[in-house]
């Protein structure tokens, strides 16, 4: 339902100003977004963002469109159940690596398999910021700037990416906050496909992360075309340094869908019970 | 052979065997048949901890007048088998009076229930099963127990046909043959049992978790997402196609942080939305019942009780999640909490349960539990209530639209994605009017207000309470245990006592006043319920509800409360 002509990419923006540290990457991520959606053409009023908590979770109150800032890590579960209630609607949920991969953990694994037809933007910056600089699932084993984990985490990453697919996600994909043409074509493929889009985004913080400042040089896009075969997607995402950006696998698969299909009154299901 | 009570005049049989034996199938027709002939009746079942081939007992009691509870004692226990029966000695009171129905065959009656005293009626039942081809001992047993409580041949017959319609032509005409060659070896009817005087039209055979089903259902419930729990899982597996036929759906989450989280999703989106779990479940599910209140987006959670705390005991009943239904939440977070009072009050709690919760917008907490939900009834079909309250969604906002507009009523016009104009993001933070997140004291009172305000002020009408009577001995109680009290009342009445009762439905937001004014006069209080830390009588204390002196009858799970020993606690010392 097309009822808005040529919307642009500062009609999604909201009038709400970011609680975000000079410098975030989520702010890139936020006018990428918002210019996806303006490519895509979409209502306002017909999307819908859905979150957890953290910094990037505060991301739906800065877009002019319905928004739904939850617990944490909950954002894939309420996004689920907006969608099997309203398919109509365009769904993407957001957050960031501690809200989707630690405390949301066992959603994104379900959310991967059950395959609802939405798009999830993990702004990654490997770390909690919002709870001023612990280490998340992403963090390095050995980082040694968090009070909570003085000898560092001690704990291998989490791998975002490989851990989608092995779940059974159609589409993943990985963008930079610091190349925004590159992130808004990504992000308009994942809102795109059919079927559950993962996008992790690589959203530097400058505030605990300031090590983040290297992502610059060490970001490389895909040197190759998105891959449908799981196999193949497979071996890069091993051989993968967690830096490579672009479409990292895209395969439509079956997709979650209620099979409501109203054909019978209450008053006739109530049958059964007479007797 | 008495019944059991001259009030409730009604005969009470217990079936038992081990896993495949047939306990609760035979059991099953029986109730039916019992129905067929014009009776009320109730079914309750009791299980072991196994998944398959544990023990189970189905007790049934039917008579002339409609049931809430099981009865003191039992006037025959049917043995199919006798391995593991002494776990239930204790649910199946026997004495004297009554009668055990069994086949030497399977072994002498086990000395805990040979102790009671019990008239010991042996019957080839084994015997009469292996001469029909493809006969079981169940469905002899069956037969015989109908003749014996002087059901007729042909009410059985229906209620076979209608248990087994499933299962096949075979297995039909087989079941048919035991049947009634158990009943000719039955011995004298005990005929306690008055003819049936009216027909049973219109009458249901309805289990408590069906009826809360059927509840969701009349509320305009068009999504539920849950996470399968016992005892609630046949809410959800009843609902499942159903919701499909009316256009919803079921979605089975990975967990209970999920299925509440989802149902607020979906509620989000303008579809009444709801989940069923039980203690643990219920526990999990606490910090997203809070954003939902915060929020205020409709959520309903019927919370099928079960013994507690931890695991507990999964498949009996306790009513023992009072507490964390009420208190449960952090912060100030003002919610519904209801308690059906009867397996066929289960349809109406319910549903008024989603109104309540989609018209305040705010959450609703269902408590039934075990002894509901796993038991059926028959009863008079549960009258469909008109004009259902409806959820206050902004169609056309004005350009000022404030999602949560301070209100005099307290409610605010909610808009669902879609809607043009009326875009805001709904906030688990504390907000202002507009739903942006504000920490400010100003804004933090005035919605605290607001949310308690639009409970508060709401016209809750009579349902807040079942009432009964007007004596001066008053028994206040909440959700199942509201039927062994009421047919408590009627023996005291019967025996010159006169006696009120206040069945409490709505136990949350509490109506005082009207309490206040059902207690007026009554010269002693006692308040029951099946728990051990007598949680109704130390909240209603809490909320100064209650006179001093008040007493309390408060006892766990898993045996349920009797009506006798309700009369014996409450007269013992008046």
């Amino acid at each position: 339902m097309m009822t808005v002509a040529a919307l642009r990419a500062k009609d999604y923006k909201s009038d709400i100003k970011p609680v975000w540290c000079p410098g975030c990457g989520d702010f890139a991520v936020l006018s990428a977004l918002t210019k996806a959606l303006a490519h895509l053409e979409l209502p306002k009023e017909r999307a819908a963002l859905i979150s957890g908590i953290g910094c990037s979770s505060r991301l739906p109150a800065y877009i002019n469109a319905y928004g739904f800032h939850g617990v944490h890590g909950r954002a894939l579960a309420a996004a689920s159940g907006l969608k099997a209630a309203r398919p109509d609607l365009t769904v993407l949920a957001v957050g960031g690596d501690g809200d989707g991969f630690s405390i949301g953990g066992n959603h994104f694994l379900h959310a991967c398999r059950r395959n609802m037809d939405m798009t999830y933007i993990v702004m990654d910056n490997e770390v909690y910021g919002m709870t001023k600089g612990q280490a998340s699932p992403t963090t390095g084993p050995d980082w040694m700037d968090s009070k909570m984990t003085p000898h560092g985490p001690g704990v291998r990453r989490f791998q975002p990416a490989a851990i989608a697919l092995a779940a059974g996600a159609g589409f993943i994909a990985r963008g930079f906050s610091g190349d925004p043409s590159g992130l808004t074509r990504i992000l308009a493929a994942a809102i795109e496909y059919p079927g559950f889009a993962f996008v992790q985004v690589l959203s530097p913080c400058p505030t605990f992360r300031p090590d983040h400042r290297d992502w610059k040089e060490q970001v490389h896009g895909l040197e190759a075309e998105p891959t449908g075969n799981a196999v193949e997607a497979a071996r890069i995402l091993q051989a993968d340094d967690g830096m490579t950006t672009g479409i990292l696998y895209a395969e439509e698969l079956p997709v979650w869908q209620p099979r409501n299909q109203a054909s019978a009154s209450i008053t006739e299901i109530e049958e059964e019970f007479r007797l | 052979m008495n019944s059991d009570s001259s009030s409730a005049r009604a005969l009470s049989v217990a079936i038992t065997g081990s896993g495949g034996s047939g306990a609760v199938t035979a059991g099953l027709i029986l109730l039916e048949a019992a129905a067929r002939a014009g009776c009320y009746g109730l079914l309750t079942r009791s299980s072991g901890p196994q998944i398959r081939g544990g023990e189970s007992a189905a007790m049934v009691r039917f008579g002339m007048q409609p049931l809430g509870c099981m009865g003191d004692r039992f006037d025959l226990l049917v043995g199919l088998d006798w391995l593991n029966v002494n776990r239930f000695a204790d649910e199946i009171p026997l004495d004297g009076e009554g009668v055990i129905l069994f086949d030497p065959g399977v072994g002498a009656v086990p000395p805990a229930l040979a102790g009671s005293g019990a008239r010991q009626v042996p019957l080839p039942l084994k015997e009469q099963a292996a001469a029909i081809d493809g006969g079981r001992l169940n469905m002899v047993a069956l037969g015989a127990v109908g003749a014996i409580c002087g059901l007729p041949r042909e009410a059985l017959a229906a209620g076979v046909e209608r248990v087994l319609a499933d299962k096949g032509g075979g297995v039909l005409k087989a079941s048919l043959a035991c049947v009634a060659a158990g009943y000719g070896l039955a011995p004298e009817p005990f005929a306690a049992l008055p003819a049936p005087a009216g027909g049973t039209d219109g009458r249901w055979n309805i289990g408590g978790n069906e009826a809360c089903g059927v509840g969701a259902l009349r509320g305009g419930v068009r999504f539920v997402a849950a996470y399968p729990i016992t005892p609630a899982s046949e809410m959800l597996e009843w609902l499942a196609p159903r919701l499909e036929q009316v256009g919803g759906s079921l979605l089975q989450a990975e967990d209970e942080l999920a299925s509440i989280n989802m149902i607020i999703g979906a509620s989000f989106g303008g579809v009444p939305s709801l989940t069923a779990t039980s203690g643990p479940g219920l526990s999990l599910m606490l910090e997203g019942l809070g954003l939902a209140v915060a929020s205020e987006i409709p959520a309903v959670v019927v919370n099928v009780m079960r013994g507690g705390p931890s695991t507990g005991i999964p498949t009996k009943s306790e009513q023992s999640d009072l507490n964390i239904a009420l208190h449960g939440m952090h912060g100030d977070a003002p919610h519904l909490v209801l308690a059906p009072l009867s397996i066929r009050d289960c349809v109406f709690t319910t549903q008024w349960a989603v109104e309540l919760a989609e018209h305040l917008q705010t959450v609703a907490l269902v408590l039934s539990d075990q002894s509901l939900g796993q038991s059926r009834v028959i009863t008079e079909a549960p009258v469909r209530t008109p004009a259902p309250l409806a959820r206050r969604v902004e169609e056309e906002p004005e350009d000022d639209y404030r999602r949560y507009a301070l209100t005099a009523d307290g409610i605010s016009p909610m808009t669902l994605p879609g809607i043009p104009g009326g875009i805001y993001t709904a906030d688990g933070l504390e907000h202002n009017e507009r739903g942006t997140p504000s920490s400010q004291a100003a804004d933090h009172q005035a919605q605290l207000d607001k949310r308690l305000r639009k409970l508060e002020a709401f016209d809750y009408g009579p349902a807040w309470a079942e009432q009964h009577g007007a004596g001066p001995l008053a028994i206040v109680t909440w959700g199942s245990t509201a039927g062994a009290v009421l047919e408590a009342a009627g023996r005291l009445e019967a025996g010159g006592v006169p006696v009120r009762v206040i069945a409490l439905r709505l136990l949350a937001p509490l109506r005082r006043a009207a309490l206040a004014e059902a207690l007026g006069g009554a010269e002693s209080v006692w308040v029951v319920e099946q728990n051990h830390g007598a949680q109704l009588f130390r909240y209603l204390h809490a909320e100064q509800a209650l006179p001093a002196g008040a007493r309390s009858l408060a006892r766990p799970g898993p045996l349920p409360l009797r009506p006798g020993e309700i009369v014996d606690a409450v007269t013992a010392t008046t």
